[in-house]
């Protein structure tokens, strides 16, 4: 019998999660639960503070996505003012955005997934991970590295620094574009072009080989959400928020983000401190929806650029209607590095970069603000209500991790039926496990994720609730 | 009036009688690291982070407010006073909630500077995490008590170059807190002229200007030595 350990709450971090894995009385996989166990507390430390304060601190919550809460928050502080912001400013923090976005996907891609892909699932973990990658493939290795490299420069130039750069303000942002900057950001466009395609390649190679995989990763009908532009176009900062379901239809749209509690309600498990948002019409399990990558392209009628579209017509031959397959979210990460790519190209020749005009000023005018963004791993919301001197009264975040939380418990239950006979946990299951939750890029792994591993725990449980076995990997 | 001869760190210096050891270090160019102390306004003697060591007596003493005096013998640098000064600045920091990272004054802050500069990573006292709150009344300034290292910098200003006499401290030890009036909101103070001394004069990010985001509060503090200076010299004011 498997000893028990329980750590609870592990603080401040971001990278620890359990897995449960429920059998029947035959022994087969009824159902499996994928738990959260840190717990972090932003939303009431927050309280008091003044909201000017919040971009800084929360975008604290994250290392590798910190320019999402930067934008979010500031958006809910734009609307605690009740103010437009400057054009220019809206485009510069959509600049960043998009530098933003890149980063992180080049990451998942080509540093935390292609060591899967490339080394295969047999692998020992202590190769099959980045240094393993770049052992077999260093070509390929440093590309993404590059790559990546070239969304935090992006973010660098505008914000000052790589990393939670505190550029982004309620009204608008600190500091402009400088002509310098905007001639190192172009000079790295064909390189990122080149890289985009070599991952292109590599996924195609990839689906040929893990056609099993492809199927079987959290793969099942859901609902879909993300930001659109008002025709419909991909979008990921600013724009409506749009529903659709499984077979492609729009079941809600035209949603201003603010109001996004009639739309979405919120479930909690009881072993988990990640709360289950879901889509209240339905309510649970049939509200149960996906946002991130494969969610934007399936809710957008188009990317906007060409590059990105033509690859976005292929992408969707693989479904009848939306894209279901988790195991897809790579494809789509690829498909919005490109259209990234291309939309940072056509964005640099705007006069507007280089304004002066960058931050509107005004005192507390609404009682309440929502700021809403498209994360690289989905929408993300800030909630802010504040008192009349603009102190928080009260925070709510909903983090594009928590809203996949009831695909990723799906996806884990989805590979542990197909993998798991019996009581015995083998070592390319784990693997298997940790690459559909891998499929989410969920950020809670953001700090063990720099080994190619996450810290994991699995417990087989029987019908009697006893733990059958028990594999941990640190 | 008398000149004093008097060695600081075994230099030889002289300085008139009526000046203080911090003075007449600076003057010879010997950098005592201060935080209360503030160029315009009297010292208080606060901070206790300029302690020096003086020939003859067992106790420290601080360099603002002990005058100089005839064959004195000042050590400025040994490491009892490191370990001291490094000691009270780790106090200040677990004295109060202080979170450089998420900070308005992050970069421009002199406690961070100091203990940046006594190589301080990390506190060894228990962290007193103590209930304070923020005072955003005002229209255009905001006090966030957390960071309040009591220097009284603020108070001194605010009586002695601005007049108003607005700010006070309240309270005792280390629960003594920074009040506007008889502990109102400063928003509803009817003495505040609302001239932002006290906001240029703050060390740290307690006093801030309403809006700011992390690292914005950069102050010019030799604002308030060039008021003081203009009006005590009236540098300004060209006479018959």
């Amino acid at each position: 019998m498997a000893k028990r350990i329980v750590i609870d709450p592990v603080t401040r971090i971001e990278g620890h999660a359990k897995i449960s894995i429920f059998l029947d009385d035959a022994g087969q996989v009824a159902d499996a639960q994928f738990h959260v166990v840190e717990f972090r507390g932003f939303e009431k430390f927050c309280e008091g503070r003044p909201y000017s304060e919040m971009p800084g601190i929360t975008a604290r919550i994250c290392g590798i996505c910190p320019v999402s809460h930067l934008l979010a928050s500031a958006r809910a502080g734009d609307a605690i003012m009740a103010v437009a912001i400057p054009p220019a400013a809206d485009k510069l923090r959509r600049l960043m955005n998009l530098g933003q976005i890149l980063q992180s996907h080049a990451l998942s891609f080509f540093n935390l997934s292609a060591p899967d892909f490339l080394l295969g699932w047999d692998t020992p973990p202590a190769e099959r991970n980045v240094f393993g990658l770049i052992a077999a493939h260093p070509e390929l290795a440093r590309a993404g590295i590059r790559l990546r490299q070239f969304g935090q420069e992006i973010i660098e130039i505008l914000g000052g620094k790589k990393i939670h750069p505190a550029w982004g303000v309620p009204g608008g942002v600190r500091s402009a574009l400088t002509e310098e900057g905007r001639d190192r950001i172009r000079a790295w466009l064909p390189e990122a072009f080149a890289t985009v395609a070599t991952g292109f390649e590599l996924f195609r190679r990839t689906l040929e080989t893990h056609r099993e995989e492809a199927f079987i990763f959290g793969n099942f009908p859901s609902l879909f959400m993300g930001l659109v532009a008002a025709d419909g176009t991909w979008e990921h900062h600013g724009g409506k928020l749009r529903f659709t379901d499984s077979s492609g239809s729009v079941i809600a749209d035209h949603i201003d983000p603010a109001d996004y509690l009639e739309y979405i309600g919120e479930s909690v498990q009881k072993d988990s401190y990640l709360k289950s948002p879901y889509f209240k019409a339905l309510g649970l399990p049939g509200g149960m929806y996906r946002v991130g990558p494969l969610a934007r392209l399936n809710v957008c009628e188009r990317m906007g650029v060409p590059r990105a579209d033509a690859e976005l017509r292929l992408f969707r031959q693989q479904g009848h209607g939306a894209v279901t397959s988790s195991f897809l979210y790579h494809q789509a990460r690829l498909i919005e590095m490109l259209a990234a790519v291309e939309l940072i190209e056509r964005g640099l020749e705007d006069p507007d970069l280089f304004s002066r005009d960058l931050r509107a000023e005004a005192g507390v005018n609404s009682p309440r603000g929502v700021g809403a963004s498209e994360a690289p791993r989905g929408t993300l919301f800030h909630d802010y209500t504040v008192d009349r001197d603009g102190l928080l009264k009260k925070v709510n975040l909903i983090v594009a991790t928590g809203q996949n939380n009831l695909a990723m418990n799906r996806t884990v239950a989805q590979i542990a039926r197909h993998f798991v006979r019996g009581d015995q946990i083998p070592e390319p299951m784990l693997n298997r496990i940790e690459h559909g939750i891998r499929c989410y890029d969920p950020c809670l792994s953001c700090s063990t994720h720099a080994f190619g591993q996450m810290a994991l725990e699995v417990r087989l449980i029987g019908p009697d609730g006893s733990v059958r076995r028990e594999v941990t990997r640190e | 009036m008398a000149a004093k001869t008097l060695k600081i760190d075994g230099r030889q210096v002289s300085a008139a009688e009526d000046t203080t050891v911090l003075d007449a270090a600076a003057e010879a160019g010997i950098r005592i690291p201060t935080l209360c102390h503030l160029e315009g306004v009297y010292d208080a003697g606060a901070c206790r982070l300029c302690l020096v060591e003086v020939a003859g007596t067992a106790k420290l003493l601080p360099a603002c407010t002990t005058l100089v005096a005839e064959g004195m013998e000042v050590v400025t640098q040994s490491d009892r006073l490191r370990r001291y000064r490094r000691m009270t600045l780790e106090l200040l920091l677990a004295e109060r909630n202080h979170v450089c990272a998420v900070c308005v004054a992050n970069g421009h802050c002199e406690l961070q500077s100091l203990a940046s500069e006594h190589g301080i990573d990390h506190v060894r006292y228990d962290y007193r995490f103590p209930r304070w709150g923020v005072d955003a009344t005002h229209p255009r300034f905001g006090l966030d008590h957390n960071r309040c290292i009591l220097c009284t910098r603020c108070v001194r200003v605010c009586w002695h170059i601005e007049g108003a006499g607005t700010k006070n401290v309240a309270g005792r030890g280390a629960k003594s807190f920074i009040i506007d009036d008889l502990n109102q909101p400063w928003g509803d103070s009817e003495s505040c002229t609302s001239c932002g001394k006290c906001v240029l004069a703050c060390p740290t990010g307690a006093l801030f200007d309403r809006g700011s985001t992390v690292g914005e509060m950069e102050r010019d503090r030799t604002k308030l030595e060039f008021i003081v200076n203009a009006r005590e010299k009236k540098q300004w004011i060209v006479s018959e």
